[in-house]
């Protein structure tokens, strides 16, 4: 198992590193199984939480990774930090580096930012996107990944990947650092992408990426897609002229119960969350069978231990 | 004190001395003398008339920490600059008769450079009202250019006003072509590249929009119109259709849009933020192209200089500008020279004379005659090297050329018959004051 320095995209991710995370991840859900479900081995580290943008969700997953692995957490958020006063990037990451901290998980409004950090030379410690404004969230790509091949491949998924598996990702593609993480480790990773939204929060340019896309998500329900992705639309496209009303975007774009309905049983449905019920999914596709939302949230603890232990242990697990 | 130039090899390819006295050359010819002269041996350097650059941000007043005009001024001449368009996005912005007095007699005082204020279009660069355009065009500043720059004048009718207004001295629109609506948040050239690196895209179509409107309005009141730093094919084009109308527009591109292009971005430095954002290399190709065929008339530094604090974060948290006076010549050499589509005499037009005719600058439009100011500077563009801070003359250094090898090298620079460069060094502050003085 090769060690990591920084993870700040998934493109940075060959396949074999790729599926050595999944396959770290699974033995780090089997400690989530134990009695005490801890795996003391990161003891005396420091994990950073640096969070320029607000994100509860991806903050306590990362603090549970890290805990659980015995590292020791220090979580800066922008609320009633010096963050909020307008600190810059530079000055925060130096002052939480120079308090002695290993690695830094950085959620950032701007596209980049992570990259910034890691190429900067302002701090030595390990850096991972949490979040670069809407660029890329690997954690979560990865997370999908292996909820995608859980759901797949069960108890056979270690070595697995997703040969084969035809994934359709619904939503503001445009603006979804979540969408561009999922497309290109799906496309590492052997999965086929297709992508649907209005064409005016499909990025220019989509041509070119390793997708199939279009406007029509009833033709592509057609197609019988295994996993149907639904992305959080934010009520300020609206404002901005990307679509109508939110009534137009549910008819056309939501995951609504009568596509529910015409979904093979065993077809996943996921949503990074936090959703809009009634808008982009419905409650009853939220809660059915099918959904794996709250999956993606659980495996999202143990993608996130693996990537710390491959920081900051820097050795296979069991050695 | 008078100054003799020997074996210098001129645009034309034809080598002279050349002899200067009281700013202005008295004899021109082989085999010159004079007693007492400073002589500076040229022999296998390039001597081009004292370049003009349209489009500088010396940033005083206000933006003191960025530029002065003192250290803009001997950054410009140590690229070879003997006059510079000093950009109105000041604070205050260089709105009224009183701004652009002050910068200018502060150009003359130090002397490196003649720097030329640029006007505001609008009070406050606002884009609401015109400002005092008439003020400054009979100041001693004598304002022949004016811009907004920095923001688009995007009221079509303050626009058609402005060109109307300054037609009646001969001045000059100055347009930064960018519809603003269609730029909200832009960071970077729209396309796969901006998607890809989750960057709001900076379209083409929002400069092109805005020039075909403008070359429409200059036809309809029959004025000049400017086009600062042209960075599409698409706005070539829109360019090469107005000229052909007979249309009165002039147009500039600058040198990092000659070399750069947006790949550049991939790793998120900062430093390559710019706006106009770099483009992709099929446009970088067509800008060459059109000023080897004259549809974009000159080259334009867009020189703005930035603290490092500036560049030291998030790409959309950056500064849009890079530094450019002490590398123009040697990108321009880079980009056009040394693939054969621009010549010397070619590069004398672009950087000097056409400059100067468009700003209505006099005193360039005869280089190296006899009786003509010495304005000059000399290129030795056989040397090569590694670019860095070390070159870099101003109080920044966001410069997206660091550490990249560049061809050409600034000998000397004379303005006004005052060296302001002598064996690739800046001459002291004091020295060019005093020579000024006399």
């Amino acid at each position: 198992m090769t060690q990591l320095r920084h993870l700040l995209s998934v493109r940075d991710l060959d396949r074999e590193a790729a599926l050595g995370i999944l396959d770290l991840a699974e033995d780090m859900a089997d400690v989530a199984t134990r009695a005490v479900p801890k795996l003391p081995t990161l003891r005396g580290r420091t994990v950073a939480n640096l969070f320029f943008e607000d994100s509860t969700r991806t903050r306590l997953s990362f603090e549970a990774a890290a805990k659980r692995l015995g590292a020791d957490v220090i979580t800066v958020s922008a609320k009633g930090s010096s963050v909020s006063k307008g600190e810059s990037l530079k000055d925060t990451a130096q002052t939480i580096a120079a308090m002695g901290i290993d690695a830094v998980v950085l959620r950032h409004s701007a596209s980049g930012a992570a990259r910034v950090l890691a190429d900067s030379g302002w701090i030595d410690a390990s850096v991972v996107n949490a979040g670069d404004g809407t660029h890329e969230h690997p954690t979560q790509g990865l997370l999908d990944a292996y909820t995608m091949r859980k759901a797949r491949h069960g108890d056979g998924s270690r070595g697995a990947d997703l040969m084969g598996l035809r994934v359709t990702i619904v939503g503001d593609i445009l603006h979804s650092r979540v969408a561009r993480s999922n497309v290109w480790l799906l496309q590492t990773l052997g999965a086929s992408v297709h992508l649907v939204g209005p064409q005016t929060l499909l990025p220019q340019g989509v041509d070119g990426w390793p997708v199939t896309s279009g406007t029509d998500l009833d033709a592509a329900l057609d197609e019988e897609p295994d996993v149907v992705m639904m992305l959080r639309v934010q009520s300020e496209r609206m404002l901005a002229a990307y679509f109508p009303n939110e009534r137009e975007y549910a008819r056309q774009w939501g995951l609504d119960d009568v596509r529910l309905a015409r979904l093979a049983p065993d077809t996943m449905v996921m949503h990074p969350g936090p959703m809009n019920r009634g808008l982009e999914i419905s409650s009853a596709a939220a809660d059915s069978a099918r959904s794996l939302v709250l999956d993606q949230v659980t495996n999202g603890v143990s993608i996130r231990m693996a990537v710390l232990y491959l920081m900051l242990a820097g050795a296979g697990v069991g050695a | 004190m008078s100054l003799l130039i020997t074996g210098a090899t001129l645009p034309d390819g034809t080598s002279t001395d050349l002899l200067i006295d009281h700013g202005v050359i008295t004899e021109r010819g082989s085999g010159l003398s004079q007693k007492g002269a400073a002589v500076v041996d040229a022999a296998g350097l390039r001597a081009l008339p004292g370049l003009v650059d349209l489009h500088t941000h010396l940033r005083e007043p206000g933006f003191e920490q960025s530029e002065t005009v003192l250290s803009g001024s001997r950054a410009a001449a140590a690229g070879g600059f003997t006059a510079v368009h000093a950009m109105a996005n000041t604070s205050p912005v260089a709105d009224t008769a009183g701004v652009v007095e002050q910068v200018a007699s502060l150009g003359e005082q130090y002397g490196y450079v003649t720097v030329r204020p640029v006007g505001a279009v609008s009070m406050g660069l606002a884009g609401e009202r015109l400002s005092e355009i008439g003020a400054m065009a009979q100041s001693r500043a004598a304002v022949r250019v004016f811009s907004d720059d920095g923001t688009c004048v995007s009221d079509p009718l303050l626009m058609r006003r402005a060109l109307e207004y300054v037609k009646t001295f001969g001045g000059v629109i100055a347009q930064h072509a960018q519809e603003p609506r269609l730029t909200e948040g832009a960071q970077l050239n729209e396309g796969a590249l901006s998607s890809e690196l989750g960057l709001a895209g900076w379209p083409a179509v929002a400069e092109e929009a805005i020039i075909a409107r403008d070359v429409l309005l200059a036809q309809h009141v029959g004025a000049r119109l400017h086009v600062c730093h042209v960075s599409t094919a698409g706005s070539v084009e829109v360019i090469r259709w107005a000229k052909a109308r007979g249309i009165q527009v002039t147009a500039e591109v600058t040198p990092h849009h000659l070399l750069l292009d947006e790949q550049l971005a991939v790793g998120y430095d900062a430093r390559f933020k710019v706006n106009p954002p770099l483009r992709r290399e099929e446009d970088v190709l067509a800008l060459r192209a059109a000023l080897a065929d004259g549809v974009i008339d000159i080259v334009a530094t867009d020189h703005a200089p930035h603290p490092a604090e500036a560049k030291e974060c998030a790409w959309q948290e950056a500064a849009f500008g890079m530094v450019g006076l002490e590398s123009a010549v040697s990108v321009v050499q880079a980009a056009v020279v040394e693939s054969g589509q621009l010549d010397w005499a070619d590069l004398a037009r672009v950087l000097s004379s056409k400059p100067a005719e468009i700003g209505r600058l006099s005193g360039y439009d005869a280089p190296f005659s006899v009786g003509a100011p010495a304005h000059l500077t000399l290129i030795d563009p056989t040397a090569r090297r590694t670019f860095g801070v070390e070159h870099l003359h101003g109080k920044s250094a966001n410069s997206p050329y660091l550490g990249r090898e560049l061809p050409g090298r600034i000998v000397a620079t004379v303005h006004g018959g005052v060296p302001t460069v002598l064996d690739g060094e800046l001459r002291p502050h004091g020295e060019v004051a005093a020579r000024v003085a006399h």
